[in-house]
């Protein structure tokens, strides 16, 4: 018998209530998790952004347009090597359920640009000369079981319709913010809606520029040049962009911090609550063991590690459920958080917290068995 | 050389402006290899002694010598290492800890040493055996009788092989035979293995086999043989 003996058999003692307490901080764990790598994972996709590309949108919102009629002027900005844009196409393959991100791009100028939408030559190719042709992220294809050549039809929500698209080409996203992406042309749009006023406009312009460290100037004199125009232009850095899209939703990394953090001090509360009742029914026994030579603190260590191997039970049963959740299924929440995974800094920040969890749960009942009085505590006893 | 030396302690509980004298300068010898009998009415100070001697508690004033060591002045840190070292206490009501097998039980004061788990389980097999529970060694506490509970108890406070052995009314939720075997356990454990036992009773039959017996009466001790007579 070792002393960790002690601590295990003190836990099977109620076993019924270690368990549901197990279960209990498991579940926050996992909830915790799950909300934790939304956040790191959407955050990841923004970060990893080109640092030498602009982002011009509509000052008023992203979901306003700019004048196609703006681009030879944005090109001629000092500092601007390169100029493409796109559109937010909107379509639903089969049903809502489906969700993927569809941009219409000119590809000619796009993909120079975006080095991270990693295609094979040869499907490139097809891509490019065919005004139908689709062009789609990797996890994308394999969610769908598509094949190349393919015709996937999307029905419009913005471009009213059924749109037929052959798939021309696989990609690799080398960035987590392409994962996910179907990509078809800009002008396949121009040529089927051609009298359509908002093709007169493009959803963003996206600029490259040579020097990141220009960015904050060229964006003021792009701004600067359509200050007082009916479209006033907002010039951003791509990841700032990317942060913008994601507060669309609001201030989503807040509100899901808060709800995790809720969550956590929820089950700390539980947790705290069964240890101090643990160890209050052993108060005899543990008068009993400093009877027997136990000091103060192997008693503190004792009661201690009993709330420590709870907190490190659900935390491991909370992270592996994660973990496995992620394995068995390709979790993108219908394609808006492409690339959802664990991070690393997830598993750091859950195992402190169970750290934590494990020190003030355990704080009280751990203090006052280790200043229980002996001769009182057997008188109760006797 | 006596291997107890308590002078002059005694003990004051301070109850809000109320004070309590349970034990009032009180002096006692105890010699190694003695097995030395407490008596007393209720609240006569019996329980308030063998906590001071165990270590358990401390004495307002006085001292308490134990093995040429005066645990009064020892915090509650060393106190509780000297235990560990110098301690074996028999409980009324044997205070086994339920979820423990026999054995493991036996073994709890060896986690506080630096044996090795080989040989943490062979003592308290030794201990098992001396009282007579070789048998019995993987049958948790619910599965013993009240005797053999206490035969457990017994060899949980020898096996450590400590300076004094400290029961409190071992006997004392027993039955009429499991209680004589108790006393003759006490009584081989002095005799045979030369433990210094000191036991608090109120049972003037249990008295009977101790070597020496005291009576406590408010505070005060009181000294007469065993073979005397009935005590006071």
């Amino acid at each position: 018998m070792t002393l960790a003996t002690l601590v295990g058999v003190n836990l099977r003692r109620r076993l019924r209530r270690t368990l549901l307490t197990v279960l209990g901080v498991a579940v926050a764990f996992f909830l915790f998790v799950m909300l934790r790598s939304v956040i790191t994972t959407l955050n990841a996709s923004a970060e990893m952004s080109s640092a030498t590309r602009l982002v011009a949108r509509n000052q008023i919102g992203i979901v306003f347009p700019l004048p196609i009629s703006y681009g030879n002027r944005l090109r001629a900005v000092e500092g601007v090597t390169a100029l493409t844009w796109a559109n937010w196409f909107g379509g639903l393959y089969v049903d809502e359920r489906n969700f993927f991100p569809q941009l219409a791009i000119d590809a000619e100028s796009y993909l120079p640009l975006h080095p991270e939408v990693q295609v094979d030559a040869a499907q490139r190719q097809a891509f490019l000369a065919d005004r139908t042709g689709a062009l789609a992220a990797r996890s994308l294809v394999e969610r769908f079981g598509w094949r190349l050549g393919q015709t996937v039809t999307l029905r419009g929500t913005i471009f009213e319709g059924e749109h037929r698209f052959t798939l021309r080409g696989v990609f690799e996203p080398g960035s987590p913010g392409f994962d996910g992406v179907f990509f078809l042309h800009w002008k396949y749009l121009q040529e089927r809606y051609r009298d359509a006023e908002y093709l007169q406009n493009v959803g963003w312009y996206i600029l490259g520029i040579r020097n990141p460290a220009d960015a904050p100037r060229i964006a003021r004199a792009i701004d600067a040049l359509y200050e007082n125009s009916a479209a006033a232009t907002r010039t951003e850095t791509e990841q700032a962009f990317q942060h913008s899209f994601i507060t669309m939703y609001g201030n989503v990394s807040l509100y899901l911090n808060l709800i995790g953090m809720a969550v956590v001090f929820a089950i700390l509360l539980v947790a705290a609550n069964t240890m101090a009742m643990s160890a209050r029914e052993r108060f005899a026994e543990i008068a009993v063991l400093k009877t027997l030579g136990f000091g103060d603190g192997t008693v503190l260590a004792l009661v201690l590690a009993e709330a420590g191997a709870i907190a490190v039970a659900g935390l491991l049963l909370g992270l592996g459920g994660a973990g496995l959740l992620f394995n068995l299924r390709d979790l993108s929440f219908g394609g808006m958080i492409p690339g959802m995974s664990v991070a690393g800094e997830t598993v750091a920040l859950a195992a402190g917290i169970a750290l934590l969890l494990a020190l003030v749960s355990g704080a009280v009942p751990a203090w006052q068995s280790a200043r229980l009085q002996v001769v009182q505590a057997l008188r109760h006893v006797a | 050389m006596p291997i107890v030396e308590v002078k002059r302690a005694s003990k004051v509980y301070r109850r809000d402006t109320q004070e309590l004298k349970v034990l009032a300068g009180l002096d006692l010898s105890i010699e190694e290899g003695e097995f030395l009998a407490l008596m007393g009415p209720s609240g006569s100070g019996k329980t308030t002694l063998l906590n001071l001697l165990a270590g358990l508690d401390t004495p307002t004033a006085g001292s308490i010598v134990v093995a040429g060591e005066d645990i009064a002045r020892l915090k509650p840190k060393q106190l509780a290492a000297w235990r560990a070292r110098h301690v074996g206490f028999i409980f009324q009501l044997y205070n086994l800890i339920p979820v423990l097998t026999a054995l493991q039980n036996v073994e709890l004061p060896l986690l506080l040493t630096r044996l090795s788990r080989r040989e943490r389980r062979e003592h308290a097999l030794a201990a098992l055996r001396i009282v007579g529970l070789a048998e019995r060694v993987e049958h948790y506490p619910r599965q013993l009788s009240g005797g053999q509970e206490q035969r457990v108890g017994i060899a949980r406070a020898i096996v450590t092989d400590p300076t004094l052995i400290l029961a409190d009314e071992p006997t004392g939720d027993l039955d009429a035979q499991a209680a004589a075997e108790i006393l003759e356990l006490l009584q081989r454990l002095n005799q045979e293995f030369g433990k210094t036992i000191v036991m608090v009773t109120h049972d003037p039959h249990a008295a009977a086999r101790a070597g020496r017996t005291l009576h406590l009466e408010k505070g005060v001790l009181q000294e007469r043989a065993a073979a005397e007579g009935t005590p006071v």
